[in-house]
């Protein structure tokens, strides 16, 4: 399989193969990719960033680490429902747990009421 | 009003100018920008891949341009918001107005940092109407991310510049239905890593060597007709392709923003559409610097803080030491290369120097030249592509020795 690799700007252009049961990575750069091909082999993840509404425009967020590929829409469906009513500071969490397997949807810019 | 340093716009180089020149000395200085708030476009820019280089941290616009307006507000320095510049002459005097009214501050230097605009669809000469629902992929990345309003259901989008690719996933993940990217050339001026995360990820088509020759509909877009290019860019008859649409989003290219620059009498060199630089950034008026995406439009905002840290030092230098001596020799773009910048260097900076480059078309194997006059220094690259700055350095002695420096880039067998 032949992916480029989303981790940094580089994009390297990699290789996958599978081998008994083994995988083996080529063309990539850093350990990194070598990560990112075989977590896109098993089970490809992604971090989502939106914006949520608030009591005055919107805020910025993200998943604090990457969720499922084919829960990116049921995501995206709890972030487009939540609203922030309080001050928040980046990091902190707007949606808990928003993919049952423990990733927060967090702040990424600070929010003054 | 006289303050030592002016910075012009409060976007990420102008952020980074002014803690730069802070710390290097120059403690008056103040930041005029012309939106309510600092942090420029990174504040739409809510997606993740910024800062990887420079903080090994993978962060969003908004995190990035946090970084930069705390160090700001810690050493409290002064940031002019809603305030616009109408005016910059050679003695550099900047004129300001916001709601107080209009004021001239005369400075000792002034950093230019205005960033660049996208070019409108405007500057394509498309045939057809001019209805409704044709927006700059930023102004839609505006409405979407700071306003949440979604500027339409069925969308094409023509370019294929990063800010397309990013808005294609943004509409895709807020419900819109986003039914091809256009791209007239034969690859895409966007990094790679935004063509699969933002286009393969959800199964968008990416047309390369397609253009629009039309756009339908009288109130509201109702759709484009595409068609493949020949090798002129013109039109294939017979291979059109027709959307039903609502919505086209143009990423067709920045501009760097140097109205003012111009109005100071400032040269500007038609390869980077912003000012001829020296290695500290300052244009042809001694006290007057520029970086950012003024300057050149960059592709990754990490090298623009870099250069702007750069041109906020030589800025504090120039308040603090005042003018010096400089001994120039001019770069120089050679084969397959569109510019280097900064077009000269001073021999007598006795200082390492970072050249960028971009080269002209996308292709493997690449073998980088630079030649100085007195040397040639030879590297490969695995593959080099126009939407990728490269960048080589050369230390103060191969500067000192050098008559002029030439880049090229050939084509490896």
């Amino acid at each position: 399989m032949e992916l480029i690799c989303i981790q940094c700007p580089r994009g390297c252009a990699m290789n996958v193969e599978k081998k008994d049961g083994e995988v083996f990575v080529t063309g990539n750069f850093c350990p990194k990719g070598k990560e990112y091909a075989i977590s896109e082999t098993v089970e490809p993840r992604r971090v989502v960033t939106s914006s949520v509404r608030a009591e005055h425009g919107r805020v910025s967020v993200k998943t604090d680490r990457a969720v499922k590929k084919t829960e990116i829409f049921a995501v995206m469906a709890k972030i487009r429902a939540a609203k922030v009513l309080k001050n928040v500071q980046i990091g902190d969490i707007i949606i808990e747990n928003v993919d049952n397997e423990g990733a927060n949807v967090v702040a990424t810019a600070p929010y003054r009421v | 009003m006289k303050r030592d340093l002016v910075i012009i716009g409060g976007g990420p180089a102008g952020l980074a100018a002014a803690v730069a020149a802070y710390d290097a000395g120059c403690k008056d200085v103040v930041v005029v920008e012309r939106e309510s708030a600092v942090g420029g476009v990174l504040k739409q820019c809510i997606h993740n891949g910024f800062g990887l280089t420079r903080f090994k941290e993978n962060l969003t616009g908004p995190e990035y341009a946090h970084k930069f307006t705390d160090e700001v507000e810690k050493r409290n320095i002064e940031t002019l918001t809603d305030t616009f510049v109408i005016s910059l002459d050679d003695k550099k005097r900047v004129t300001c107005m916001n709601k107080s009214g209009i004021f001239t501050i005369e400075a000792k230097a002034v950093i230019l940092a205005m960033g660049c605009r996208e070019r409108s669809k405007g500057a394509l000469n498309i045939a057809g109407t001019r209805p409704a629902g044709l927006f700059s992929a930023g102004t839609a990345q505006k409405y979407v991310n700071l306003k949440g309003w979604l500027p339409g259901k069925l969308v094409v989008i023509l370019g294929s510049g990063d800010i397309g690719l990013i808005m294609a996933r943004r509409m895709t993940l807020e419900g819109a239905k986003v039914l091809c990217v256009s791209e007239i050339m034969p690859y895409s001026s966007g990094l790679k890593r935004n063509i699969a995360q933002c286009l393969n990820d959800f199964n968008i088509p990416l047309y390369l060597e397609h253009t629009v020759v039309e756009i339908e509909g009288k109130e509201r877009v109702t759709g484009v007709t595409l068609a493949k290019v020949d090798e002129n860019k013109r039109p294939i008859a017979g291979t059109e392709k027709h959307f039903d649409c609502d919505t086209v989003l143009f990423s067709v290219g920045l501009i760097p923003e140097n109205e003012l620059t111009k109005r100071a009498g400032i040269g500007l060199d038609s390869r980077t559409k912003g000012a001829f630089v020296d290695g500290d950034r300052e244009t042809q008026i001694p006290g007057i610097f520029a970086c950012g995406n003024v300057l050149h439009v960059h592709d990754l905002v990490d090298f623009v803080s870099e250069e702007a840290e750069m041109a906020g030092r030589s800025a504090a230098r120039y308040v603090l030491e005042g003018e010096r001596e400089k001994d120039y020799i001019l770069t120089e773009n050679g084969e397959n290369t569109g510019y280097v910048l900064p077009q000269k260097l001073d021999r007598n900076k006795n200082a390492a120097q970072k050249l960028y480059f971009r080269v002209r078309s996308a292709f493997r194997n690449a073998e980088v030249v630079v030649d100085t006059g007195a040397a040639v220094k030879k590297f490969n690259k695995i593959a080099v592509a126009p939407g990728e700055m490269e960048s080589v350095t050369l230390g103060a002695e191969e500067i000192a020795a050098a008559k002029y420096v030439k880049i090229s880039v050939n084509r490896r067998a």
